[in-house]
């Protein structure tokens, strides 16, 4: 496909303070100019096209986004007191963010660590290449200079959940910014993360974020994702996982911002008793896009997934689902569910959904389902009958819909916070 | 309060209703009995405003009023309560929200004030305390995970709350034990009042050994057949609802 995106975006990469660094980077980038962006002829990508998103020319990276300032309102509904690391069109910002001191958790920027301590971070640029479908991969790896750099230390149980906010900030002209996070739980550490993205003002920016973590021993990381980013921007996602031994992920995440969002979370569930138990929500209208692949690999014995999804399109918009569930020979004892329900409130938005199951092993529980329907018209006429105007009552059902994939969200604040954002009132949902 | 006249319903292309009148008077509890397919459940619908059923003749009159131009939340609003024979679950709505939302609708759509958070508590728990129905039924989300019984009980529960001046009640005693009806009819007969009416839809006799109406209807193949006094509910107790089939063929022979 012409890509005048990639053509901008890749002209000038970034300079390298490590050869490693560089060496990726320019393998990353000979691919990309290779392979370019995928198109709908590749399976991944079948449903959603990135054709209007190739032929824009961004700026690459935010020149001024050290400094540029930020309205107070953008760090609205984020948790004042708690510890946050925030970042501006994928910038780093200390004096925005407000770091913790424990011992055993450290805090870092992408690009602090690769100036400092870049061997911290080298297994991490190294990886796999995903090839043509993951363009926007190795877009990361060829230009992401800065992100976060999480590591619990062995044992280490941090109870204050802690917030990495990302804001995009209107520039001189609409920009893409590319950002990493690497995430380390040693063996037997606990770590709460609440990711917040948020918009200071209108933009049409493209953001593409890579995240990679990985979980030890015994360790349980529990991360909540609210995607609220301005209604003319495009965001990127693609979340790696590993779980060793008996580790524990749990994600939720509420997707409602932004125009086009394609959401990846591939999870490898390595070591035996591995867990992961993923809710999510993609809420959309106007013609808002929102692609979500999940791409869970079951690699050893009685490991676990649970995953429950559900989408709402309203107006002209589009939601596509694919989960895909695969558990490896020898992944005996594996439970792996998945279920995907989606809500169409108009006839002129689509979801597309797509569960994919393969099992090679033995003595396996898996079950999976999907359903695209209608709001229920006998609830509808129930809530009428009480009283309840008919658009209050659609408005109502909707948000229930949604907030059921919420209800074991702990702590109960931040339960509150997911609830809050499907717009429902104080109380309403139960 | 309420006039029926001549009213007829079609459901999936099928005449359901074929020329019903009824006439209730505030204060007054009608009985409409029948046997099964007869019309029955239809008739509570349609007056509640369910969408699917299309009226092909007759009117409906409430205080004056054309029901049937009305959505169905503002006949709720206008006083209309319809009890439902199998009531709705709603997982993810709060029990307690929905509820003051639906009295806080009502009263908006009426022009009165909304009642604040610790009136309308007030006001929940003298009527829970009526149906003996538990605290804990308001955290949950609305009928989820009810028992039969509980989900009839908050039916009526919801009534007593929202104060309707025509409450049709669609075989609210289906379903119940005996201590389980006796509270809904306790329920029921708490709130008979001179300005408020009844219509209470059931198979059954039984229910109307605690709740003594005014007047008993019977209900075979769209019409009124049959009304009397309360003696008319034991006579088709004995005889059986062909007994009714039997003389309506002797009247039109």
């Amino acid at each position: 496909m012409e890509a005048p995106l990639l053509d901008a975006l890749t002209a000038d990469p970034p300079a390298a303070a490590v050869p490693w660094l560089g060496q990726a980077r320019a393998a990353a980038l000979a691919a990309l100019r290779r392979d370019g962006l995928p198109d709908t002829r590749v399976e991944a990508w079948k449903y959603t096209s990135l054709r209007a998103l190739a032929q824009r020319r961004l700026l690459r990276d935010d020149a001024g986004a050290a400094t540029r300032p930020v309205g107070a309102q953008a760090l609205d509904g984020i948790d004042a007191q708690a510890p946050r690391m925030v970042f501006v069109n994928g910038r780093f910002r200390a004096d925005l963010s407000r770091l913790p001191d424990l011992a055993g958790l450290t805090l870092r920027s992408l690009a602090d660590t690769l100036v400092h301590d870049p061997e911290a971070v080298r297994a991490a640029f190294a990886q796999r290449d995903g090839g043509v479908a993951e363009a926007f991969a190795r877009l990361n790896t060829a230009a992401a200079a800065d992100g976060a750099v999480l590591h619990v230390a062995a044992g280490v149980q941090v109870s204050a959940p802690l917030q990495i906010v990302w804001i995009g900030a209107p520039a001189e002209a609409d920009l893409a910014w590319h950002a990493r996070m690497l995430i380390e739980l040693e063996a037997g550490a606990a770590l709460t993360l609440v990711e917040h993205h948020v918009a200071d003002a209108a933009h049409a920016h493209l953001g593409n974020l890579l995240v990679r973590c990985v979980v030890g021993a015994g360790a349980t990381l529990a991360w909540a994702t609210l995607q609220d980013a301005a209604p003319g921007s495009s965001l990127i996602r693609r979340s790696e996982a590993t779980l060793a031994e008996a580790a524990q992920l749990r994600l939720h995440t509420l997707e409602t911002g932004a125009q086009f969002v394609r959401h990846d979370l591939a999870v490898d569930l390595a070591g035996d008793g591995a867990r992961l138990v993923s809710r999510g929500v993609f809420a959309l209208r106007g013609r808002q896009h929102a692609d979500t692949h999940l791409d869970v690999r079951h690699l050893a014995r009685d490991t676990a997934c649970d995953l429950v999804w559900r989408g709402v399109a309203d107006e002209r918009s589009r939601g596509v689902f694919h989960g895909a569930i695969t558990i490896a020979p020898g992944a005996d004892g594996s439970d792996a569910q998945l279920s995907n329900k989606n809500l169409l409130l108009s006839p002129n938005a689509e979801i597309d959904t797509q569960p994919v199951l393969e099992i090679h092993a033995d003595e396996v529980k898996a079950a999976h389902g999907a359903t695209v329907g209608q709001l229920d018209e006998r609830a509808l006429f129930y809530l009428r009958s009480r009283g309840i105007p008919a658009e209050d009552a659609r408005t109502l059902l909707t948000q229930a819909f949604c907030a059921a994939v919420f209800a074991d969200v702990e702590p109960v604040a931040l339960r509150e916070r997911l609830l809050a954002r499907l717009g429902g009132p104080d109380g309403a949902l139960a | 309060m309420l006039k029926i006249d001549n009213l007829q319903v079609r459901v999936a292309g099928k005449d359901i209703i074929k020329g019903l009148d009824l006439e209730i008077r505030a204060g007054e509890v009608h009985a409409i009995m029948g046997p099964n397919g007869a019309g029955k459940s239809t008739l509570g619908h349609v007056l509640a405003g369910r969408e699917g059923y299309e009226v092909t003749g007759g009117s409906v009159t409430f205080e004056g009023i054309d029901l049937l131009a009305l959505e169905p939340e503002a006949r709720a609003a206008a006083g209309v309560f319809l009890a439902f024979q199998y009531p709705v679950e709603i997982p993810g709505v709060n029990n307690t929200y929905f509820l003051r939302a639906a009295l806080n609708a009502q009263r908006k759509q009426r022009g009165e004030a909304e009642l604040d958070s610790m009136q309308f508590l007030k006001r929940v728990r003298e009527k829970l305390a009526v149906l003996h129905l538990k605290d804990e039924l308001l955290h949950r989300a609305v009928n989820e995970g009810f028992s039969g019984g509980e989900k009839k009980r908050n039916e009526i529960f919801q009534m007593a709350l929202l104060e309707p001046k025509l409450a049709i009640l669609d075989e609210t005693d289906s379903g119940l034990d005996i201590d389980a009806l006796k509270m809904v009819a306790h329920g029921v007969n708490a709130m008979r009042d001179p300005g408020r009416a009844f219509l209470l839809i059931t198979h059954y006799q039984r229910l109307l050994d605690y709740i003594v109406p005014d007047v008993v209807h019977v209900l075979a193949d769209g019409r009124i057949v049959e009304s009397g006094d309360k003696s008319l509910a034991l006579k088709l107790e004995e005889h059986g609802y062909a007994w009714v089939a039997e003389r309506k063929l002797a009247g039109a022979g």
